[in-house]
């Protein structure tokens, strides 16, 4: 049987754009159809934005990759449109066990918060992910919309101009010419876009090897994260061990710098390997292995005039901690809403400059945490493995030791904190809601908050007065009140009001926090949507 | 500075010193370290103020 990876998802066919005489002048081109460059693809195509997407594959990703998908990036993609074939699909799982040598020495269960309608965590094979993207690619055509992927259009060189940019590109029928005025590039870490336009890439390298193997196994582990120091399969190593959906078990094994990447990838050398880590008595299936290095770093700026980047293409984190597919779809989401106004002429040109900002704040912060899990997971000299083994054997029996162990912090969005698009925090309200935070969802009856505030600018009102509709220089913000009384579980009023008998929110279409104050002020509110859109 | 306190503070300051190089006693290089880190961990953890172990750092930084 053909595996889901190994049939053509997006065939090339000739587009009448290879005919034309003179090349021809695309909205949004965006270069790669992986998650990322197919997310920001459905994101402007719902904002009837004409997108042509660039590949020089025709497949979906082949072996499992990103396999963590976090409640936010879920989230952005209930408002793409696909996020409920992931969660379906996809294996929850709450506990996680730690082993140190050849002890568990403690387990622990992520508690979610109540109120929220995704998982805190799902487990899905990236090839997954990809088909359900391109499904909705297919809904959207069918409803009309411009968006297409061209399989097989590999992009030899691009132009950057101050206007547009110019993209040449190889088919099997031979190569043509296209111009966009706008381009986004999300063609991963190794970007061909970044490297032929000469742009740096700096960072940290670490040096160490990651053997990841997909495994198919009617096994009776239980569906928990289970992770390593130092076991007796894999002596001085780590190791980690995921459920994915179709049984189908995510493997990493740590093998160290000085290895032969060849050898270590032969089926002899891998399966005495799982045979050791699974037992010997357990039969399993190879489906996929891979070795990887990896390194932590990003470009100084992701914007270059009217090329962007978004995912790893701009900025690459280690795997500790599910931030590569996780953050670059968070990318694509503060760029979407950006992007459609500057092209409608609704907002300035700058706007997409805190695009820049607020994702290179994003991208460091998720840099931040996973050198710091990478640090703790492979010691880089006898003293931090000192100390490391001293928090894990600590951890064993005394619970406060037990936050110093990191074998990878789970991606939370980050909060813009100090973007140019805030306007100052004017409500004695929780810290989780101040400006620049991704706005936490909670259960309203039936429905959910998030789902009620959509993908379009909204002024959030609990308890308090205001119109239910605010046009300001062309940006339409409509009213979505509430009530603290809408709620019987407090969580509205635990994350939305603190100790304040009412709030205004003024919300961006990526549902983060523009604004807030205790009562409506037209004044204030309109100054805060100028600055929100970049025109204060 | 924070609160640190860099005053003398532990009462019978010899017989503590004792019980220190006595926790050490018979023990391998290895096993010393990893006491120590323990112990550095375990202290940290009561003290539990970023600021003071902050400080505390600094000041070990600057006295060897």
């Amino acid at each position: 049987m053909n595996k889901i990876f190994e049939v053509p998802m997006y065939a090339y066919t000739r587009s009448k754009d290879q005919d034309s005489e003179m090349p021809v002048r695309r909205p949004v081109v965006i270069i790669g159809a992986g998650p990322i460059g197919l997310g920001a693809a459905i994101d402007l195509a719902q904002q009837d934005v004409p997108v042509v997407v660039l590949d020089d594959n025709d497949k979906v990703s082949f072996g499992s990759r990103a396999v963590c998908y976090a409640k936010r990036p879920l989230e952005i993609l209930d408002r793409l449109g696909c996020g409920q074939p992931m969660v379906d699909k996809g294996v929850e799982w709450n506990v996680g066990k730690v082993f140190f040598d050849e002890r568990k020495i403690y387990e622990f269960d992520l508690l979610p918060e109540d109120g929220h309608e995704r998982p805190a965590f799902i487990n899905l094979q990236q090839y997954y992910f990809e088909e359900y993207l391109v499904n909705r690619v297919h809904e959207l055509q069918a409803e009309g919309k411009q968006i297409e992927i061209r399989g097989k259009n590999k992009v030899s060189a691009v132009g950057a101009h101050d206007d547009h940019a110019t993209i040449e590109i190889d088919t099997p029928e031979g190569p043509y010419n296209l111009e966009a005025d706008w381009l986004i590039a999300c063609d991963g870490a190794g970007s061909p876009t970044r490297q032929m336009m000469g742009l740096d890439f700096v960072g940290r390298v670490f040096e160490d090897n990651f053997l990841i193997a997909d495994v198919i196994m009617e096994a009776d582990f239980p569906t928990e994260r289970w992770f390593w120091f130092d076991p007796p399969f894999n002596k001085g190593q780590s190791a980690l061990l995921h459920k994915q959906p179709d049984n189908v078990w995510r493997i990493d094994l740590q093998l160290g710098w000085d290895i032969d990447k060849e050898e270590e990838k032969k089926p002899e050398n891998v399966i005495p390997r799982l045979k050791a880590m699974l037992g010997e008595d357990v039969d399993f299936e190879l489906e996929w292995v891979s070795i990887y290095t990896f390194q932590c770093r990003r470009m100084e700026k992701f914007r270059h005039g009217r090329v962007v980047f978004a995912g790893d293409s701009a900025h690459q984190v280690s795997p500790f901690g599910a931030r590569g597919a996780n953050s670059g779809l968070q990318d694509t989401d503060n760029l979407g809403w950006k992007l459609k106004l500057v092209m409608d002429g609704k907002a300035p040109e700058a706007l997409l400059d805190s695009y820049d900002y607020e994702r290179v704040h994003g991208a460091d912060e998720n840099i931040m945490n996973s050198s710091r899990s990478t640090d703790f997971i492979t010691p880089k000299s006898d003293m931090s493995r000192i100390l490391r083994d001293a928090v894990l054997d600590l951890a064993e029996t005394h619970d406060f030791a037990r936050p110093l162990v990191n074998a990878g912090r789970l991606s939370v969005p980050c909060t813009y904190d100090g973007s140019p698009l805030n306007t100052a925090d004017a409500l004695n309200g929780p810290e989780r809601t101040r400006p620049g935070s991704p706005c936490p969802d909670v259960k309203l009856g039936d429905d959910y908050l998030l789902r009620k505030l959509g993908d379009q600018f909204t002024l959030l009102t609990i308890d308090a007065d205001a119109p239910d509709m605010i046009e300001e220089d062309g940006i339409k913000v409509t009213r979505l009140a509430l009530s603290a009384k809408d709620d019987t579980s407090g969580a509205l009023k635990a994350r939305y009001l603190g100790d304040e008998p009412s709030a205004v929110y003024l919300i961006r279409p990526d549902q983060h926090v523009a604004a807030r104050r205790a009562s409506f002020d037209e004044n204030l509110f309109r100054a805060a949507i100028r600055r929100a859109t970049g025109k204060e | 500075m924070s609160d640190l306190n860099l005053q003398p503070n532990i009462p019978g300051a010899d017989d503590f010193y004792a019980s220190l190089l006595a926790a050490h006693e018979g023990l391998t290089k290895a096993e010393s370290d990893a006491l120590n880190a323990r112990l550095v961990l375990v202290l940290a953890n009561h003290v539990g103020d970023r600021a003071i172990l902050d400080d505390a750092i600094a000041v070990a930084k600057t006295a060897g």
